[in-house]
């Protein structure tokens, strides 16, 4: 990858400028700030997703998962893109945001690690995402209800896909196994988020165009039980709870995949295919 | 574990109601489910099917090459074993 153009006094100048008028701020923000902030996070969550998944193409175990995983990809940046459209310019707010400014939840940004760990990731996620979209095609917004009723067939699709891969990996070898233990216990410290109720989420809520996520967490911690108990797996204890995703606070993950998936259209504005 | 442990199966879709089922490809995967998973997510992200079967390949039992000719060429001057003799109405499809 070719180095960045090195900043210059003038580009400085700019900078100064253009933060005075607050051009660095989260563009959404303008309009409908709960209606554009819930779209926001529902994009953001499915748009860090889908490029982390995209890492795997070329290196998944086979090429059959390769195809898989590229398909879940591009099932949750097709999502991203009607959802972050909602909030504002899709392309600019996926490209030109800085990670401050991301409201995506802390799972959908941790690094692939092994086949086990993506695959127990993605069941933690897409089963909540699942419940949650099952909800919003009853959304007060008319737009949010058909992007949920558009997804909720991929989603799940994806859930039962990372359940089948879990089931068959923690009753596999024992290093399969021992893998997915891991990869459980990494994961479910970022669970918690998944059910944070924040007042600008309380706001959403209370508009009828967001889902309470409380009112699912049963269900969700009952399938996702259901499917470790038949891969032969204990449910985790609950660790200390990590949160912040929604209010831009995120691991030092998000800024490296910012990095490799927003270097070009920051590096070469006017390009083009 | 890569691919090259898991079996081979044979993967049929279905492109829409009424048709047959159609040899397409084959998969690797581990047992039917996920075969069924990879055909769809590698034969099927087209809208090419509304159906799939997998069939492991080692369960199909096939015809020796080496008896091409006494299997096959027989019929190749008995014409009259073809329908050729009737007329089709517009409406039947896939004949």
């Amino acid at each position: 990858m070719p180095s960045l153009p090195p900043i210059r006094p003038e580009d400085e100048a700019a900078a100064a400028t253009l933060r005075a008028t607050g051009e660095f701020d989260a563009p959404a923000d303008v309009h409908d700030p709960v209606r554009a902030g819930y779209f926001l996070r529902l994009g953001d969550d499915a748009l860090i997703l889908g490029q982390r998944l995209s890492e795997w193409c070329g290196h998944a175990p086979s090429v059959e998962v390769d195809l898989s995983l590229a398909n879940l990809a591009l099932d949750l940046v097709g999502q991203a893109t009607l959802l972050l459209a909602e909030a504002g310019d899709a392309d600019e707010l996926a490209f030109k945001r800085d990670v401050l400014d991301f409201r995506n939840c802390w799972l959908v940004e941790q690094p692939n690690g092994d086949f086990a760990r993506t695959m127990v990731r993605q069941l933690v996620f897409s089963t909540w995402q699942h419940l949650l979209y099952q909800r919003l095609t009853q959304s007060s917004d008319a737009a949010l209800a058909g992007i949920a009723a558009k997804g909720v067939k991929e989603v799940a699709y994806h859930r039962e896909l990372a359940a089948d891969w879990v089931v068959r990996l923690g009753d596999g070898t024992e290093e399969s196994r021992a893998r997915t233990q891991d990869a459980l216990d990494w994961c479910w410290r970022f669970v918690p988020e998944l059910f944070e109720v924040d007042a600008e989420l309380e706001r959403a809520i209370a508009l009828g165009l967001a889902v309470d996520p409380r009112g699912y967490e049963e269900e969700y911690r009952g399938a996702v039980a259901a499917v470790l108990g038949e891969a032969g797996l204990p449910v985790p204890a609950d660790q200390r709870a990590i949160v912040g995703g929604r209010r831009g606070h995120h691991s030092e993950h998000l800024g490296h995949l910012l990095a490799i998936m927003q270097y070009l259209p920051r590096t070469y504005p006017d390009a083009v295919w | 574990m890569t691919s090259s442990d898991w079996p081979l199966w044979e993967v049929f879709v279905r492109a829409k109601g009424g048709l047959a089922h159609r040899h397409v490809g084959s998969v690797h995967a581990p047992d039917g489910e996920l075969a069924l998973r990879h055909a769809r997510d590698t034969y099927t992200r087209r809208q090419e099917g509304v159906s799939l079967w997998v069939v492991k390949s080692t369960d199909i039992v096939a015809s020796d090459p080496d008896q091409a000719g006494e299997l096959f060429e027989p019929a190749a001057d008995k014409v009259y074993r073809h329908p050729t003799f009737y007329d089709i109405p517009d409406v039947v499809k896939h004949i």
